[in-house]
């Protein structure tokens, strides 16, 4: 080890291949850990950069992304196996987004599966899951390898995306469905050249796509889409930000709003994918898969508590709150996991685990809030209402061809 | 014989080792008049600094805070008293290839650190600490609680028992079974279930057979694994650590704490025997024939040393003799304490690495340490024995002169008892010299920067400490001794046979190591006998 | 071809004999299906050298849980008996013996441990009693909501408290103790606490100092508490097995040997029957498996009919055999100079002493066998001449320990572990091996081959505190229903365990019986 190089124990995070640019566009110094690697939380804004999603387009560093390469004879069955959804109908060029449960059909994680051709898969997440694949592994022939380091992405979000794809070099873009992937080349105008496979998707709810691609090919990538972005009001975003669409988009997330059964520590804190409101993904048709016969039960017995959305009276976001069948707080019925005031609907938004007598659209439930009154706080009690998720969600997210401005 | 007045001590506590201090502590800020005798000039037992080389301070016994209770920390008020403890910054197994696995505190720099010797071993560790915490949430709320009898109708010990069936039933079925197997598995079979790579089930397995007379493969290693994580939950961020100025400061702290609520303290004055009158505790005799009378005796003495030299065999039901008897104590731990010239150098570990700071070891393989262990059964010193080396000076300079180190060496397994005759010093000499030599194929300078060193073997642990056969944790931590069984079944809840007669020490649940939870448990016991329970 | 059963029991070994004999009695129509030639499993009698015979699995029979020997009668089936209770006799390093049962013997060496014995097998014998209702019923799940589990758990906690104070206290002390301590405890002489370690250890991945191994010698005592020693069938063991083919068929139940089980079929995550290696396809809905736990569901079912937790479990069920078997064919009677006649029809332990065997223990732990062997031998041709020509012997001997693995691997090293048992034989039998006209070698590997058992392990499920009752052979699957509807498991991997007891058998007799009573 050479003097004064990093190593992991005087650095134990790793930087992404745009670190160097991003670092260029901090102006606030402000980094969060995921998956291993230091990732910007903010770079100028929060709202400056909630409104490129929205308004205009977000450049945001997914390359932390956990992405497990599954091949082999055994990868359709396996996967098929470990996830709920039905993978068989997962066509080469095409992305699904499906969640996986233990025996207990408790959720450990959810994340996209790219078909790369026949028995040939990417499972993308955010966080490692290489034990659960490894024991799920077990009887089938299938070969797993970590690709993480091997493929820098970049999520290029917003109602213009699609023009600045397009006008930084990456021709016939817009012929991309919704979850579809392919890939393409880009040719910066000012010059550069990296192949790249583009996939339609996302997590802001919007008009999106993923840029996945070799890491010595990052900063090319990235230059391009500044260069030409700057001008078009293109911002890289931090994941406060984009917390904030998710939020809207009705997006859940591990350590946010459920326990992955892979990290519980206290009995009965792990949830269920029906508890979770993505019954949808559970296809209890397409033979066994790990949790099923713990599901079926599940939906046999009906729901104990879901997740739902709220809409919540006021302005102030119900951060952790707890919920309470009436004005009184005599009785709690749940508790918050995610909230945020919406800028885009103009709604005190939330995300809600929230007991099975109020979880049907139009219940009524009340959160308890903190103000911060200059430091004088106070406690207020304030009307929630169980509404339908997502929030927010445009047509423009689904248009193909998408508007070109 | 002499009498001291006619003064009559609501509680005399036999022996000043940490749980001695604890229960008489606790039971001092009840509001009793509570005297402390110790044999030796100084108390501790075997939580001592002791200056046995100009200029050093040895932790010479225990050499780790790790899971001394933060409740005790808490009642006994021991920071106002002079604890600082400062966290570890790591650790480091050391291999003969020259290879390592480091400890870091940090869970990036960690994961990355199994990810040299195995990517899937890395993430495997989640679900490793994942599982051990789950397993410490389990058991730490039974270590401050009186294990109940289960052989008896007593509305307390059927209530305990509920508490105990409710407690494992809260966990639902499949933690339930993952607890049971976890707690009859040996720790070799346990690590198998999360990892590939030799070195890291080696590195994880060595604290399974600290101070235990089991090897790694041995049924019921697994649950000793737990004591590494224990200091790890609710908040006790820290209890990791070196005491500052060793461990007597803990000990020190707590006799400050002792002495502030009114408590007395006797060193140098070595109890001869407990007296018993009408089958009830009335006093102790001390060894000069001196008698001390208490309404209360305590014995924080290991089970065999208060029964089977302590009081006086007629007093004690001969079926309970013979359980004492049978009690298994056998030790299995040397200690070398070295002073050393300068930081000696171990070319595995990478500069810069604070893993230096931490625990240190030399292992590479399982089986390495099964046949240690091996040797150990066969009744001679382990020829390549696992070492958990400190060198506390790194950190804290006052047990050393400038630019000096004082390290402690952790050696696993010794026999009390050899199969080729009686210990005698050049056995002694020969012991520490497999310890040295072990020590420098990992340190070319080592040998070199050695100013003096002290080698304990369990007969040296033995009489200095008063530990029956130089056992570390007053007796075996099987599961024929732990829980209702320990010391003996019957007599779990720190009661003995003679009216007014508690123990306090490590003999009893749950079990040894610097945690104060025996000594906290008897005073409670005794506060309730005495109609002063809470 | 195509044809319809209620039960198809998959493997024709005791326990699937014993589970398909009490099915058809209840009125369902079973096929069990074997893929040896051959039914009983790893009890079976062979010809290994011309004109001799041996019991090339299991060697003795030990005494049937009551209920079930009530059940099967074995005796109306053609079982004859050619030796009813044979007695144990250790062996000392020079070839002096102790027969067990004679009092005088070991006073003579011990007076003190005379009583001592005599105590402990009291005390043993009580502890049988107790335990013997934890180990014939299905194992209760801990945990559940549901009332029958709750309801059996607490009638056997009941039944235990039954043992009184001190008795109860003594258990729960020793119940997880290694047989090592407890036997220095209780006894003086080396040589008995050879023979009752070695009773601990028999079979096992353990040593006389592994905790645990007072709860295998228990597990043993408590599968016929009070009865007498083992047996040896006339003719060998294959006369037990085909005493229970014929119990079986008298039943109604039909047996098909010669007839592999390829896989078991699944539809709807529901068994609906079996496919042989043939192909030939044989609808049930219900199939029980005779076969261990992992062939049973990695192999016959098939991971993706399970989940990934659940297979993760079976694939960690440990199940290496440390369990070797030698026969030799040998002219005249086996010279153990000091053995008085008789004792050559006894169960005869080398075992000198307990460390001796924790010795022996120690090379398996390094893949390696054992320098000195620990050896049960029998000598079958003692007491049932039609074994072995005129003038001729057969040894039978269990030996331990030979690992699974072994560095190097086998191939090179059964001569040297075959002279190895040999010059241990020849200190008590001096003389013997000139003697010897043929020898065959089974380590654990070939009897994975012959009885298709992975591991090759007695027990199919190592016998270890953290793989018995409700965790055995997992959780999961404790109950013998595994996870799919209609897939049973009815092996020695099930609850309590192997050797040749019968119970997992019955017990999964029970558990079908009590399914179809289900709503």
């Amino acid at each position: 080890m050479t003097p004064g190089a990093d190593t992991h124990f005087t650095r134990p995070l790793l930087r992404t291949p745009f670190h160097e640019r991003q670092m260029r566009v901090s102006q606030v110094d402000s980094f969060v850990p995921w998956s291993g690697y230091t990732t910007v939380d903010v770079f100028t804004s929060v709202e400056q950069e909630y409104f490129a999603i929205r308004n205009s387009s977000s450049l945001y560093d997914v390359s932390p992304m956990v992405k497990y390469r599954i091949r082999g004879p055994d990868a359709l069955r396996y996967l098929n196996r470990l996830c709920t959804r039905d993978i068989r109908k997962l066509r080469p060029g095409r992305v699904a987004y499906t969640v996986w449960c233990d025996d207990a059909g408790m959720l450990i994680d959810d994340g996209t599966v790219f078909c790369l051709g026949e028995s040939d898969y990417r499972l993308c997440t955010g966080e490692w899951q290489l034990d659960w694949l490894r024991a799920s592994a077990i009887g089938f022939d299938v070969v797993i390898r970590d690709e993480t380091a091997d493929l820098a992405a970049l999520a290029v979000q917003g109602p213009t995306a699609a023009h600045l794809l397009k006008g930084a070099g990456i021709a016939g873009i817009e012929r991309l469905k919704p979850f579809e992937h392919g890939e393409f080349r880009l040719t910066a105008p000012a010059g550069g050249s990296a192949p790249l496979m583009v996939s339609r998707t996302g997590f802001t709810g919007d008009l999106g796509y993923e840029l996945w691609m070799s890491p010595g090919d990052a900063t090319t990538v990235w230059d391009a889409l500044m260069g030409f972005g700057t001008s078009r009001a293109l911002r890289p975003i931090g994941s406060r930000a984009l917390n904030m669409a998710r939020i809207e988009a009705g997006f859940i997330l591990p350590r946010v709003d459920f326990t992955s059964a892979a990290h519980s520590l206290f009995p009965g804190t792990e949830r269920s994918p029906l508890e979770l409101g993505l019954a949808w993904l559970v296809d209890f048709g397409k033979g066994h898969f790990t949790g099923r016969r713990a599901l079926l039960a599940e939906q046999a017995r009906g729901p104990r508590r879901q997740l739902v959305g709220l809409d919540i009276e006021g302005t102030k976001p119900a951060y952790q709150a707890l919920l309470y069948t009436d004005r009184t707080g005599r009785r709690e019925c749940g508790s918050v996991t995610s909230a945020t005031w919406s800028p885009t609907c103009k709604r005190n938004l939330a995300l809600a685990m929230v007991a099975a007598p109020y979880i049907a659209e139009g219940s009524i439930v009340w959160a308890e809030i903190y103000l911060n009154r200059e430091l004088q706080w106070q406690r207020r009690m304030v009307r929630a209402r169980v509404v339908p998720r997502p929030f927010f969600a445009p047509e423009r997210r689904r248009a193909t061809p998408p508007a070109d401005f | 014989m002499s009498t001291t007045g006619a003064k009559v001590h609501d509680v005399v506590i036999v022996g000043g080792g940490h749980n001695g201090l604890v229960t008489a502590c606790y039971l001092a800020r009840a509001g009793l008049t509570v005297l402390v005798l110790e044999r030796q000039q100084y108390v501790g037992g075997a939580a001592v600094s002791r200056s046995l080389y100009p200029g050093f301070t040895y932790s010479n016994c225990s050499y780790v805070c790790s899971l001394l209770r933060t409740e005790i920390i808490r009642d006994l008020d021991l920071p106002a008293h002079g604890l600082q403890i400062i966290p570890y910054e790591g650790g480091c197994t050391m291999m003969r290839d020259g290879g390592h696995l480091a400890v870091y505190d940090n869970h990036d720099a960690m994961r990355r650190e199994i990810a040299r010797h195995s990517h899937h071993d890395a993430e495997a560790y989640e679900r490793y600490v994942r599982d051990m915490l789950r397993h410490c949430r389990f058991i730490k709320p039974l270590l401050l609680r009186e294990p109940p009898d289960p052989t008896s109708w007593r509305l307390r010990d059927l209530g305990e028992l509920a508490f105990l069936a409710r407690h494992l039933y809260g966990l639902g079925e499949a933690r339930i079974y993952d607890t049971l197997r976890f707690f009859t598995m040996s720790c070799a079979d346990m690590l198998e279930e999360y990892f590939e790579s030799e070195i890291v089930k080696a590195h994880l397995s060595g604290s399974s057979i600290i101070g235990t007379a089991l090897g790694p493969r041995s049924p019921g290693s697994a649950y000793v694994l737990l004591h590494h994580y224990m200091g790890s939950i609710d908040g006790a961020v820290g209890a990791w650590g070196f005491a500052r100025g060793g461990m007597g400061a803990i000990t020190r702290a707590m006799a400050a704490s002792l002495q502030a609520s009114g408590g007395a303290i006797r060193t140098g004055a070595p109890v001869q025997q407990i007296l018993v009158r009408g089958g009830r505790a009335t006093g102790v005799v001390l060894a000069d024939g001196e008698e001390v009378r208490a309404r209360t005796v305590v014995s924080n003495l290991d089970v065999k040393r208060t029964f089977l030299e302590t009081v006086a065999a007629g007093h004690l039901p001969p079926q309970f003799l013979e359980q004492v008897r049978r009690f298994k104590i056998r030790g299995s731990s040397g200690k070398l304490n070295i002073a050393l010239d300068a930081l000696p150098r171990f070319p595995a570990i990478p500069a810069g690495s604070p893993a230096i700071r931490g625990d240190l070891h030399i292992t590479d393989t399982l089986d390495m340490l099964e046949r240690a262990y091996d040797d150990w059964k066969a009744g001679r010193w382990s020829r390549e024995p696992y070492v958990d080396m400190l060198i506390p000076t790194q950190i804290d300079p006052t047990m050393a002169p400038d630019g000096k180190h004082y390290m402690s060496v952790f050696v696993q397994y010794c026999p009390y008892q050899l199969a080729d005759g009686e210990w005698n010093e050049q056995k002694r000499q020969a012991f520490g010299a497999t310890v040295i030599d072990a020590i420098s194929r990992h340190s070319p300078d080592f040998k070199d920067l050695i100013l003096h060193a002290e080698i304990r073997t369990p007969r040296e642990i033995e009489s200095e400490v008063g530990l029956t056969e130089g056992n570390i944790f007053q007796g075996e931590l099987t599961f024929d001794q732990l829980l209702f069984n320990r010391p003996i079944p019957g007599f779990a809840q720190y009661r003995t046979p003679i009216d007014s007669m508690y123990l306090c020490g490590s003999s009893t649940h749950p079990g040894g190591g610097v945690m104060g939870a025996p000594g906290a448990n008897a005073a409670r016991r005794i506060l309730r006998d005495l109609g002063r329970g809470q | 071809m195509s044809s319809r059963y209620d039960c198809v029991v998959v493997g024709a070994g005791h326990n699937g004999l014993v589970c398909a004999t009490l099915l058809a009695r209840a009125g369902r129509r079973v096929l069990v299906l074997e893929a040896a030639p051959q039914v009983g499993g790893a009890a079976v009698t062979r010809e290994f050298a011309p004109g001799f015979r041996v019991s090339a699995g299991a060697h003795l029979l030990p005494a049937m849980s009551a209920p079930l020997g009530r059940e099967l009668a074995l005796h109306r089936h053609g079982l004859e008996l050619a030796a009813a209770s044979v007695p144990t006799v250790a062996l000392a390093q020079d070839g002096q013996c102790l027969p067990l049962d004679d009092d005088a013997a070991l006073a003579a060496r011990s007076p003190a441990d005379v009583a001592a014995l005599a105590a402990w097998r009291a005390l043993q014998r009580r502890f049988a009693q107790a335990l013997h209702p934890l180990l014939t019923g299905i194992p209760p799940r801990l945990g559940t909501q549901d009332r029958a589990d709750r309801a059996r758990l607490l009638t056997l906690g009941w039944k235990l408290r039954r043992l009184g104070r001190d008795d109860l206290r003594e258990l729960l002390r020793v119940g997880g103790m290694c047989v090592h301590d407890l036997l220095e405890e209780r006894f003086e002489l080396p040589l008995l606490k050879g023979a009752l370690a070695l009773d601990a250890v028999l079979g096992t991945n353990l040593g006389p100092r592994s905790p645990g191994t007072v709860a295998s010698l228990l597990y043993r005592a408590a599968v016929a508490p009070g009865a007498g020693g083992a047996m040896l069938p006339a003719g060998g063991l294959g006369s037990f097995a085909q005493a229970l083919a014929r119990a079986a068929r008298a039943a109604g139940a039909q047996l098909r040997t010669a007839a592999p089980v390829a896989r078991v079929q699944v539809r709807e995550d529901r068994v609906t029957g079996v496919v042989l290696e043939g192909g030939e396809e044989i609808e049930a809905p219900t199939v029980i498996s005779n076969a261990d736990p992992r062939t049973t569901f990695l192999r016959l079912l098939g991971a993706e009919h399970l989940d990934a937790g659940f297979v993760r479990r079976v694939s960690q069920i440990r199940s290496r055999g440390m369990t070797a078997k030698l026969h030799l064919a040998v002219d005249g009677v086996p010279p153990f100079s000091e053995l008085p006649p008789q004792a050559l029809r006894g169960r005869l332990l080398f075992a000198p002493d307990s460390d001796y065997i924790e010795r022996a223990y120690n090379h398996s732990k390094y893949r390696e066998c054992s320098e000195q062997p620990v050896l049960e031998i029998t000598v079958p041709s003692a007491s049932d001449p039609t074994l072995a020509p005129a003038g001729k012997s057969v040894l039978s001997i269990v030996v331990q320990y030979a690992p699974h693995e072994v560095q190097g691997g086998w191939q090179g090293q059964r001569q040297a572990f075959t002279q190895r048992i040999l010059a241990t034989l020849e200190r008590c039998a001096p003389g013997l091996s000139p003697r010897v006209q043929a020898a065959q070698l089974l380590v654990p590997q070939d009897l994975e081959r012959e009885f298709g058992n992975q591991g090759g392990h007695w027990h199919h499920a190592e016998l270890a505190l953290d793989q018995f009752m409700m965790m055995r052979p997992v959780p999961g699957a404790a109950q013998y229903r595994a996870p799919v509807d209609g897939l049973y498991l009815c092996g020695a991997g099930s609850h309590p365990g192997g050797g040749l007891t019968g119970l997992p058998g019955r017990g999964c007799a029970l558990a079908v019986l009590r399914r179809s009573a289900e709503p």
